[in-house]
C-alpha cells in the first residue's frame, strides 16, 4: 500500500497533505497532554517496533507470506493519536531512508496507513470490546476483526485516490497521466489483494501478538475505564468519517444527481 | 511453508536493511558534489525536482531528468552499478503491479494488433512509459538524497523547515532504535534457526512469530521507560536540541541557482 511518487498527481498529493495536517495537529496536542515527558521515548520505541513489524514476513496458511502494518495494534496499546504519530514517523523514515513510498506521496500514505488505519481500527476495537476484561476472548476477537477491517478500509481509501487520477488528470488524446485505472478497476484490484492476502496477514499478526500480550503482558492492553462515555463520540466521528470517505463513490454512478 | 524458508526470508530482509544503511553511511562521507552541500538545500532541491517529475507530461523530459540524475550520481562518487541496482530492486515491483496491465487495458489508438484485435494502444504504451519513468526518476532522487546525506543532518534540516519538534525528535530517536530492534529480531531468528533440525508446521511458525513479535513489543515498552529515565538523569526537559548546526556556503547558493534553472528548463521543454 506504500504509494510511490508518480502514481498520484502533485495536486492530489497536496490535497492529501492538507487532509492529513489537522489529524497530525490534533494527534500531537493529545499525545503531549497524555504522555508528557515520556512522549518522545515511548513514541520512538513503539514506532521502531512498528517498523520492525512491517519488515517481518508472516507465514499464511497455504504457504505464502506477507507483511503487516501494525497500525491497529499500536492504536490499541498506545491509543489512537499516539499511533497516528508513530506510524507517520515510520512512513517518513521508510520514504526518506529506504525509498519505500514517495516523498511527495507521503501525505497520502500517512492519511491511508497512519490516520485512517489506526483510527478506524481503534473505533471498531472499542465498539466490539467495550466493557470486557483485558484478557477476554471478546477483546482478542475485537483486535483481530478491527485490524482486518481497518486495513481493508485503508486500502479502499488508497484505491479511491488511485481511481480519481484518470478522471481528473489526462492528456488531450485521453492518455492517463498518472494512475491509469478508473475507480471501478482500482477498487476491485485493491480490494481483492487486501481482502484475501494483506487483510488476513494484518489480522493474523495482530491476533498472534495480542494473544501473547494477553497471556504475558496484559498491562499493555488498556482496559475500559468504568463510567467513561467516550464511545458515543467515537461512534459519531466514525459514522461521519465513513460518509466522508465514501463520497467519491458517487463518481461510479451513471447519470446526474437528479437521476 | 518450510520453517527454514520462513526464517531465512526474515533474516535476509533484516540483514539487507542493515547493510543498505551501512552502505549509505560510507558513501555520504565521500568527497562528492552532493555530499558537499547543506542538507536543507539538498532536501529543498530534491523536493523541487520530484515536483518537476510529477508535473512532467512528456517522455523525453522524464528521460532527460534520468540522465541528469546519473550525472549527479557520478559527480557524487556513487558507483553506477550499485546505484542502478538499488533503483532496479523497486522498479519491477511497481511496474508489474500497475504499468504492465496499463499497456493492455488502456483504451485508445491501436499500436500493436494481432489480426483485427488491438493488443496495445498508443495511449496505453505512453501511460506505462510515463509511470515507469516517473517512478524511476522520483525514486532515484530519493536514493541520491539518502546516499549523500548524513542521517543526523536530516532532522536538523526538517527542524529548519518548521516540521513540528515532536515529529523531528521522535523521527531521530526512532531511527536509532530501529537498528537496535532489528538487531534483536535478527538474533531471535538466528537463534531459532540454529536450533532447528527438522521442519516446523505453518501453525508452529505462526505461534513462534507471535511470541517473537510480542516479546519485541514488551521489550520496546520496557526500553522506552529506561531510555526516558536515562534522558531525565541527563537533564532532559521535554525539548530536543539539534547538536549539528548547518551553515550555508557559496556552493549551496550556486546549487540552488542551478536547480532552479534546470527545473525551469525541464518544465519549459515539457510544455513545448
Amino acid at each position: 500500500m506504500h504509494i510511490p511518487d508518480g502514481y498520484l498527481s502533485p495536486a492530489t498529493c497536496g490535497v492529501m497533505y492538507g487532509a492529513a495536517a489537522p489529524f497530525w495537529y490534533v494527534a500531537s496536542t493529545r499525545v503531549r497532554q497524555a504522555l508528557t515527558g515520556r512522549t518522545v521515548p515511548v513514541l520512538a520505541l513503539f514506532a521502531a517496533f512498528s517498523f520492525v513489524v512491517m519488515m517481518f514476513n508472516v507465514p499464511l496458511p497455504g504457504g505464502t507470506t506477507g507483511h503487516a502494518v501494525g497500525g491497529t495494534l499500536l492504536a490499541i496499546t498506545l491509543g489512537p493519536w499516539a499511533a497516528v504519530i508513530g506510524v507517520s514517523v515510520v512512513l517518513g523514515i521508510q520514504a526518506l531512508f529506504f525509498g519505500d513510498g514517495g516523498l511527495m506521496a507521503l501525505g497520502a500514505n500517512c492519511f491511508n496507513m497512519a490516520i485512517v488505519l489506526p483510527l478506524v481500527g481503534y473505533f471498531i476495537y472499542k465498539v466490539i470490546s467495550s466493557n470486557s476484561e483485558a484478557t477476554s476472548t471478546r477483546r482478542l476477537v475485537a483486535a483481530v476483526l478491527a485490524s482486518y477491517i481497518a486495513l481493508v478500509v485503508a486500502a479502499f481509501v488508497a484505491s479511491i485516490e488511485f481511481g480519481l487520477q484518470p478522471h481528473f488528470f489526462h492528456a488531450a488524446d485521453g492518455t492517463p497521466l498518472y494512475c491509469p485505472y478508473s475507480l471501478g478497476k482500482a477498487i476491485s484490484a485493491m480490494m481483492v489483494g487486501h481482502l484475501l492476502i494483506a487483510g488476513p496477514v494484518e489480522a493474523l499478526a495482530t491476533g498472534l501478538v495480542f494473544a501473547f500480550l494477553q497471556r504475558t503482558h496484559s498491562s499493555l492492553i488498556k482496559a475500559d475505564v468504568p463510567g467513561k462515555k467516550e464511545g458515543k463520540v467515537w461512534l459519531l466521528w466514525g459514522a461521519l468519517g465513513l460518509v466522508a470517505l465514501a463520497t467519491p463513490i458517487g463518481l461510479l454512478a451513471s447519470g446526474t444527481a437528479w437521476g | 511453508m518450510k520453517s527454514d524458508d520462513f526464517l531465512s526470508k526474515n533474516i535476509s530482509n533484516i540483514t539487507h536493511a542493515l547493510e543498505s544503511v551501512i552502505f549509505a553511511e560510507d558513501l555520504c562521507r565521500a568527497p562528492g558534489l552532493l555530499q558537499g552541500l547543506d542538507a536543507r538545500v539538498k532536501v529543498a532541491t530534491v523536493v523541487l525536482f520530484v515536483l518537476v517529475v510529477g508535473l512532467a507530461r512528456s517522455l523525453p523530459t522524464l528521460g532527460a531528468v534520468f540522465i541528469l540524475i546519473l550525472a549527479f550520481g557520478l559527480l557524487s562518487k556513487i558507483p553506477l552499478g550499485l546505484f542502478l541496482k538499488r533503483i532496479l530492486i523497486f522498479i519491477p515491483i511497481f511496474t508489474a503491479l500497475i504499468a504492465i496491465p496499463a499497456l493492455f487495458i488502456t483504451p485508445g489508438d491501436p499500436l500493436v494488433t494481432v489480426g483485427s484485435r488491438v493488443i496495445i494502444t498508443e495511449q496505453g504504451a505512453r501511460t506505462a512509459g510515463l509511470l515507469v519513468l516517473r517512478v524511476t526518476d522520483s525514486l532515484s532522487f530519493g536514493i541520491l538524497l539518502i546516499l549523500t546525506t548524513r542521517w543526523t543532518d536530516i532532522p536538523a534540516a526538517l527542524r529548519w523547515f518548521r516540521v513540528p519538534s515532536l515529529f523531528v525528535a521522535v523521527l531521530g530517536m526512532t531511527y536509532r532504535y530501529i537498528f537496535l530492534l532489528l538487531h534483536t529480531a535478527n538474533s531471535m531468528f538466528l537463534a531459532r534457526r540454529s536450533r532447528t533440525l527438522g521442519t516446523f508446521s505453518g501453525k508452529e511458525n505462526r505461534r513462534w512469530l507471535g511470541q517473537a513479535l510480542g516479546t519485541t513489543m514488551a521489550k520496546s515498552q520496557q526500553l522506552s521507560e529506561e531510555v526516558y529515565l536515562a534522558m531525565l538523569s541527563r537533564g532532559y526537559r521535554d525539548e530536543g536540541l539539534a547538536m549539528n548546526s548547518l551553515t550555508l556556503r557559496r556552493r549551496d547558493f550556486l546549487w540552488v541557482a542551478f536547480a532552479l534553472a534546470a527545473a525551469s528548463m525541464l518544465l519549459w521543454s515539457n510544455w513545448l
